[in-house]
């Protein structure tokens, strides 16, 4: 009796029993948790007449959209609509990325300035802008300053290209004549080449010690083959100005208040958070790395390329990949000022006119999802790849 | 002889204001140049600004036509005041809002005043008996009016939902810490998914699925309040926030805690609430407070659900007919607001950091 008893004990209170006995009952509540949901939904389609599924896809989607990258009318499909969202946060994302790294770098080198004045500078910007919600930011760049520009005939313009109006900014478009096809086709050769100049002399350099200035050559080469070849092939490339006809301007490319505003309250907030990235990564890299390469004999810039920016950008460039991902994430408050991102024209417009709340917002999820977990994807390979040997 | 033995100190220029100004300002020529550059920009931003909003402004009146200097009108934000603060909250309820703020207020000061005896209660009592308190005052009950959540509004609301959002998420992000870490793996891969799928999307599709998918999970007739939806929606996206940050702490502690609590025949759960969680959510106060403030400005994003936080009365306000065109004057104000409280929870944090001294 006693044996059996103790046996009943030691099998209820075994560790991996009781491990198994837990991981039922959560896999159980959850399981009945999504039966509930699933159940409770399809009740719920069934009697507003929702039909679950993809179909909507191929249907017309009867609206039109501000602006577009592709060829897109009332008449092209859902799933048009959400490629012509989609290309669009991807562009107001990749514009914002650009702008906020150059402006974070800048703002984030300021603050560790050894002058005082500009270091002080550099940390009320990011102060300033990062305790300050971006919707507001957003609103403010929009509202407040683009809506409240001058009309087309006194827009503001720098050397009669640029033109800034409550209309938008409106910007040169380069045009390609004939013959610019080859030119493209050299630069891609050209940068190929440069890429296999960097292999060889980094190969040459560990098997012999001797450096080749891969980096001038490879310059040189490039926007010699260029220069070169625009000349010989006559210029085929020119620009197409903007010009004042009646009331609005013709010609160049017109950039929309909403991107315009959107593109700089995200690049503005997301530098501040760069900035501070920069600092820590610049920080991080001690005095004894710099010293120890001048007692070797490297010279100023030798140092800055070959000690310092390597071990500063191995910290700087996780954080920062989540500032891109963070900025990406962020540009979906363009719903805010009607920009048509992918949020307002596919959850959005879409979303009211066909009801289909479920599969509409899985697949916009399912976007913001995938671009994070690629990045992540992606951050793991550089870490591991950027790894030194016994560090944990 | 005697002149040669005498100290000789270092040269006037390198001392008091003008060593200083030579060091930090003029060491070199392009930092003298940096500094000419700086000193434009601070003059060509700042005595403009400066005259706007407090030189040129316009303080007295109630209509815009009293705004006849040429800076701002903050009789603009003077007039709207009630409905910036509480929203369309009846006016003769209000004291229920404001006796909820003064109970918080006393509290608050209560646990900031070093050496105070019996923290531990006032704690327990904000963390169990006000919330309680919160909600019958607030949206009525026990005898006072009802009041609809669409009247609420403001800063007031602002406040609401950060407050429920960074309150409930705390624990939830502790569990789903916990969990992710567990050596279950059913319970582990489970966790995993959710913190990674919140944290993937935008905060913004949160609220969309709020608003639109969250009536379709209910069952008939349970229907769910707009605001409630909302903070459902922005407690979980911030608890999976919040789950990587303890997930933090936890993997910073060392090896020989656990083992040691394990030794001593903790089990797994006192192991955690005694030992490990103190020391480890103690490491991470900066980055938990850090959060806080991204929830903070985060609950803006309501307004696109039509909730009217702090943010989403001002642009409503602005529209109104006899205000138009005062909208820096809005903009300006819920910013400066906005500052103070995200700039007064990290200068705390930077504080807290400093005093328990866990930033090695």
């Amino acid at each position: 009796m006693e044996t059996d008893k103790s046996k009943i004990g030691s099998f209820l209170f075994n560790r991996s029993v009781q491990g198994v006995f837990y991981q039922l009952i959560t896999l159980g509540l959850v399981a009945l948790g999504i039966y509930y949901i699933v159940t409770n939904t399809a009740r719920n389609m069934l009697e507003r007449g929702l039909a679950s599924g993809f179909h909507f896809l191929g249907v017309e989607s009867q609206f039109d959209i501000g602006m577009t990258l592709i060829e897109y009318s009332p008449t092209s499909t859902y799933f048009d609509s959400f490629i012509v969202g989609l290309l669009n946060t991807l562009l107001v994302a990749g514009v914002g990325i650009l702008f906020a790294t150059i402006i974070g770098f800048t703002v984030g080198i300021m603050r560790l300035s050894s002058n005082w004045l500009i270091a002080k500078i550099a940390e009320a910007y990011v102060e300033i802008l990062r305790n300050i919600p971006l919707l507001l930011q957003i609103f403010f760049w929009y509202f407040a300053v683009l809506r409240a520009l001058p009309k087309p005939k006194q827009s503001l313009e720098l050397y009669d290209s640029f033109f800034l109006n409550n209309r938008g900014l409106f910007i040169p478009d380069t045009v390609f004549g004939e013959g610019s096809s080859i030119i493209f086709y050299l630069l891609w050769l050209t940068i190929i080449i440069s890429i296999g100049i960097f292999i060889w002399a980094k190969r040459r350099q560990n098997r012999t010690g001797e450096r080749f200035p891969a980096f001038y050559v490879s310059t040189a080469l490039i926007l010699g083959t260029f220069s070169i070849s625009l000349a010989a092939t006559g210029f085929p490339v020119s620009f197409e100005y903007p010009e004042l006809k009646g009331f609005n301007f013709k010609g160049g490319v017109k950039l929309i208040p909403e991107l315009v505003a959107l593109t700089f309250a995200l690049a503005m907030y997301t530098a501040s958070f760069i900035a501070e990235v920069v600092r820590g990564g610049i920080m991080a890299v001690s005095k004894g790395q710099t010293e120890a390469a001048k007692s070797v004999g490297l010279k100023q810039n030798l140092i800055l390329r070959l000690i310092i920016i390597p071990q500063a950008l191995r910290v700087i460039v996780p954080p920062l990949t989540n500032q891109y991902l963070n900025l990406t994430k962020n540009s979906s408050l363009a719903a805010a000022i009607a920009y048509p991102d992918l949020v307002l024209v596919f959850a959005g417009t879409a979303l009211m006119q066909t009801g289909q709340a479920i599969e509409i917002i899985g697949m916009v999820m399912g976007v913001y999802l995938f671009l994070s977990l690629f990045t992540s994807l992606i951050m793991n390979l550089f870490n591991r790849f950027m790894k030194v040997d016994g560090e944990r | 002889m005697s002149a040669a033995n005498k100290e000789i100190g270092p040269p006037v220029i390198e001392l008091g204001v003008m060593g200083w100004l030579r060091k930090n300002l003029f060491s070199n020529w392009y930092n003298s140049l940096l500094t000419i550059f700086g000193l434009y920009l601070l003059y060509i931003l700042i005595p403009p600004l400066v005259n706007w909003i407090f030189l040129d402004a316009n303080f007295v009146g109630s209509t815009r036509d009293d705004c006849t200097n040429e800076g701002a009108c903050w009789i603009f934000i003077q007039q709207n005041i009630k409905l910036i603060f509480y929203g369309l909250y009846p006016t003769e309820e209000l004291w229920r809002i404001n006796f909820v703020y003064l109970i918080l207020f006393i509290s608050g000061v209560y646990l900031l005043i070093p050496n105070l005896k019996h923290k531990g209660w006032v704690g327990a009592f904000l963390l169990i008996i006000f919330p309680i308190i919160c909600v019958v005052m607030l949206s009525g009950g026990l005898g006072l009016e009802a009041v609809e959540t669409r009247l609420w509004g403001g800063l007031f609301l602002t406040l609401v939902i950060a407050g429920v959002g960074i309150v409930l998420s705390l624990p939830i992000g502790v569990m789903l810490a916990l969990g992710r870490r567990s050596k279950l793996p059913v319970v582990s891969i489970l966790c995993t998914i959710f913190i990674e799928i919140w944290r993937g999307v935008p905060l913004i599709t949160v609220l969309f699925m709020a608003s639109n998918m969250f009536p379709l999970f209910m069952p008939e007739g349970v229907n769910f309040d707009k605001l409630i939806r909302a903070l459902i929606g922005v407690m979980f996206f911030s608890a999976a926030y919040l789950a990587e940050v303890v997930r933090g702490g936890l993997q910073a502690m060392p090896k020989g805690q656990y083992e040691a609590s394990q030794a001593v025949g903790l089990t797994y759960w006192r192991m955690m609430a005694l030992v490990i969680l103190p020391q480890s959510l103690k490491m991470v106060i900066p980055a938990i407070i850090g959060s806080f403030i991204a929830i903070f400005k985060d609950t803006t994003l309501v307004l696109v659900i039509g909730l009217f936080d702090f943010l989403g009365i001002i642009q409503f306000v602005g529209t109104n007919p006899d205000w138009l065109g005062f909208s820096h004057e809005g903009y300006v104000f819920a910013a400066a607001v906005f500052w103070v409280f995200c700039y007064g929870m990290s200068w705390y944090s930077q504080r807290l950091e400093k005093k328990l001294d866990t930033g090695r």
